[in-house]
């Protein structure tokens, strides 16, 4: 990267600037936001799926009929810097059985189903109580083994991003807490309730990655939020950390645009925040972190916001993975009785769910059942005029309306060309078609068609070294067998010449004698 | 000068030499290296050196697929053509399962395998390495005792697809009437 850039990263938040696109949303945050958070109790059973992170299914760890301890590992994750699942709280195990998980494919993933004893008791915690002073490898690695993973819904793991940090060299932290998409509520009620223990992640994050500032990014019309996060880092007396209001557009919380907004830089293609020397964490991933180096718990539960016009009373929850979805909704007074659809997360980015028996996994962090009104009628799909009203909104600078032709086309290697991989699918450009093209649907299955024409190639490739080099085995032994051929006729015929050499010499001999 | 200009341009011409790609290794990065041989050629790279010399047509590897017939004839400039029946049909991905308990033995299919995908010895058991298996079907007509299946690879989380978006489908779920002018909130 190039230097003058890290050196206007290095100036993050002295002036706001813009983000390509956008949309000014109607929030409806409010009527989730109006009740204090409350914890979801014990279910009879709890299913704690997997696959919880960005990369693939952890590893289980654990048996059938194995008692288990609230934090024990019961799953093991080896990828991007690892992670691993842990148990929300103590009793048996019951089953590792296949079965659906919240995932947008609807496919069944691999869940360990654990039946609670009721205690509810802690394994040994570990915390590092002088972490202030402590080796940022050491808290690192902390965060590493209690399967921290980023809490907006990407679900990356959060070591991979400290550990770049501290390798490549940070200046600056940023704490998302823009959150833009509508109806979700859940960093808005941590930041009001548990301010204290985002500025305490802050300040670890800190510690661990060797950054020498914080920024907490909130929107402009968060007040309460404000106050509350004032006050935390007024009573912490710790001057590195800044709470920065930025203006609320549709999408502003996403990584890349809130980096633009706040430096005026755009995070490179294929790049991270760290090239510029910047770290982005939410903030719920900041209070993970505060509480499993201070207190030495693992990622055991989040909050989940439980809101819509089908939900009776909306409001977040503190819910543990695993929890099934359906015992959120009951806690909420149950569906409205003109429910019609269950979605996974927000009205923009989020997906239609199949059934509330789904759990609560890292990822989750809302639950909205909308009413028939509050969803768009569906509309026959039109010819796209070219109009350019994709393009105009389009935050990540794409040209929505020629990734479509590309992708109906199937010209795959154009389309990449064309900046598909950046698309961050957050449905600005669907929002806006006249023609009611679903192009979202289309980026989100041309993004997942290279990605598999990307496993094929790879495949074909180790299929076309294996076959490579069992045809040289094959020639070599060959190669070999006449090789040892040609040296046992040698040999023959080297014994021959001895045998006419004896010849000579008996009949020499007789010679001789006739003499 | 000229004589001058001359050796300038020779050392240029050597200094800057650019290997072209030889249409051969294009053609066969296009194949998907399946190595089972329904194109009546003994594997992927005797098809693609067929194919370069003119002497096969671009519609003889079911494994490609009609994707497969589109990406050849694109690159050697000819008119895709329908996919011949004689050598077979495009099918789902499979990998090859071997019967544990049925299993002799016999090394039969570990010699047929192009790959290497299958692991095991004389008398001892044999087993398929299922992330190496390219589905060429090879390893089934040798095996005395009829223990090897074809299996249908149904994707799993890691790598399912999206499906193509039914016309009527929509991304985002908001209601229309929930966007604002710009500047309100």
């Amino acid at each position: 990267m190039h230097i003058d850039s890290v050196e206007q990263a290095r100036n993050a938040g002295e002036q706001l600037h813009h983000f390509h696109g956008g949309l000014h949303l109607r929030h409806n945050k409010k009527i989730s936001c109006e009740t204090p958070l409350a914890q979801v109790p014990l279910p009879p059973l709890l299913f704690v799926p997997l696959l919880q992170q960005y990369g693939g299914e952890a590893e289980a760890t654990v048996e059938t009929g194995q008692k288990v301890l609230k934090g024990n590992e019961i799953g093991c994750f080896t990828h991007l810097g690892g992670g691993c699942v842990h148990a929300p709280t103590s009793g048996t195990v019951t089953a590792v059985i296949h079965r659906a998980i919240s995932h947008p494919s609807g496919a069944d993933g691999c869940c360990i189903v654990i039946e609670p004893d009721g205690l509810d008791r802690w394994e040994e915690l570990e915390p590092i109580p002088n972490w202030p002073d402590a080796d940022p490898a050491l808290l690192r690695e902390k965060i590493r083994n209690s399967g921290i993973v980023g809490l907006g819904g990407a679900v990356f793991p959060t070591a991979f991003k400290t550990d770049d940090a501290a390798r490549q060299g940070i200046h600056t932290l940023i704490l998302n807490g823009a959150e833009c998409e509508p109806y979700i509520s859940c960093d808005e009620m941590l930041m009001r309730e548990q301010a204290d223990s985002i500025v305490l992640g802050a300040r670890v994050l800190l510690r661990a990655t060797g950054a020498t500032r914080t920024i907490i990014a909130i929107e402009d019309q968060m007040g309460a939020v404000n106050q509350a996060l004032k006050q935390a880092v007024k009573s912490a007396g710790d001057d590195r950390i800044e709470i920065i209001k930025v203006t609320t557009i549709y999408p502003e919380g996403g990584e890349k645009q809130l980096i633009q907004v706040l430096t005026g830089l755009e995070v490179p293609s294929g790049g991270w925040p760290v090239d510029l020397g910047l770290l982005c964490q939410n903030v719920a991933t900041a209070t993970a972190v505060a509480r499993a180096v201070v207190e030495g718990k693992p990622l055991l539960e989040r909050i989940v916001t439980v809101t819509g016009n089908g939900i009776r009373k909306p409001r977040n929850l503190v819910a543990r993975i695993g929890t099934p979805i359906s015992d959120l909704v009951e806690q909420c007074g149950g569906y409205a009785n003109d429910v019609a659809r269950l979605v996974l997360g927000g009205p923009m980015m989020g997906y239609a769910l199949n059934s509330d028996a789904n759990p609560v996994i890292k990822a989750t962090n809302g639950i909205l059942a909308l009413t028939a009104r509050d969803i768009r009628p569906l509309q026959a799909e039109m010819p796209c005029i070219r109009c350019g009203e994709c393009a105009r909104v389009c935050p990540a600078v794409l040209l929505p309306q020629q990734l479509n032709w590309l992708i109906r086309n199937e010209q795959w290697d154009d389309a990449a060309e064309h900046g598909l991989a950046d698309c961050i699918e957050c449905g600005c450009c669907d929002f806006v078609c006249p023609s009611h093209i679903p192009l979202v649907s289309w980026f989100r299955f041309g993004k997942s068609e290279l990605h598999a024409l990307a496993i094929e190639r790879k495949q074909a490739e180790t299929a076309k070294r294996r076959y490579e080099a069992r045809e040289a085995r094959l020639l070599r032994i060959q190669h070999e067998r006449r090789q040892q051929l040609e040296e046992k006729k040698q040999a023959l015929r080297g014994a021959s010449g001895k045998r006419k050499k004896l010849a000579e010499a008996i009949s020499r001999a007789r010679q001789d004698r006739k003499q | 000068m000229g004589g001058l200009s001359g050796l300038g341009l020779g050392w240029a011409a050597c200094r800057f030499h650019i290997e072209s790609d030889p249409v051969l290794e294009r053609i066969e990065a296009l194949l998907p290296q399946t190595q089972c041989g329904q194109c009546n050629y003994p594997g992927c790279r005797p098809y693609a050196e067929a194919l370069a010399n003119g002497d096969a047509a671009v519609n003889q590897c079911p494994p490609g697929g009609e994707a497969g017939i589109r990406a050849l004839a694109d690159l050697l400039g000819i008119e895709p053509m329908p996919f011949d029946p004689g050598n077979g049909e495009e099918k789902p991905k499979t990998v090859a399962r071997i019967d544990e308990l049925a299993c002799i033995g016999c090394t039969l299919c570990i010699q047929a395998c192009p790959v290497d995908a299958i692991l095991g010895a004389t008398k001892q058991m044999h087993t398929v390495i299922e992330s190496e298996c390219t589905g060429c079907d090879l390893c089934l007509p040798p095996c005395p005792v009829d223990c090897i299946e074809k299996v249908i690879r149904y994707p799993d989380v890691d790598d399912w697809r999206w499906s193509i978006p039914r016309p009527t489908a929509s991304g985002a779920t908001m209601a229309a009437n929930e966007i604002l002018p710009a500047g309100q909130h």
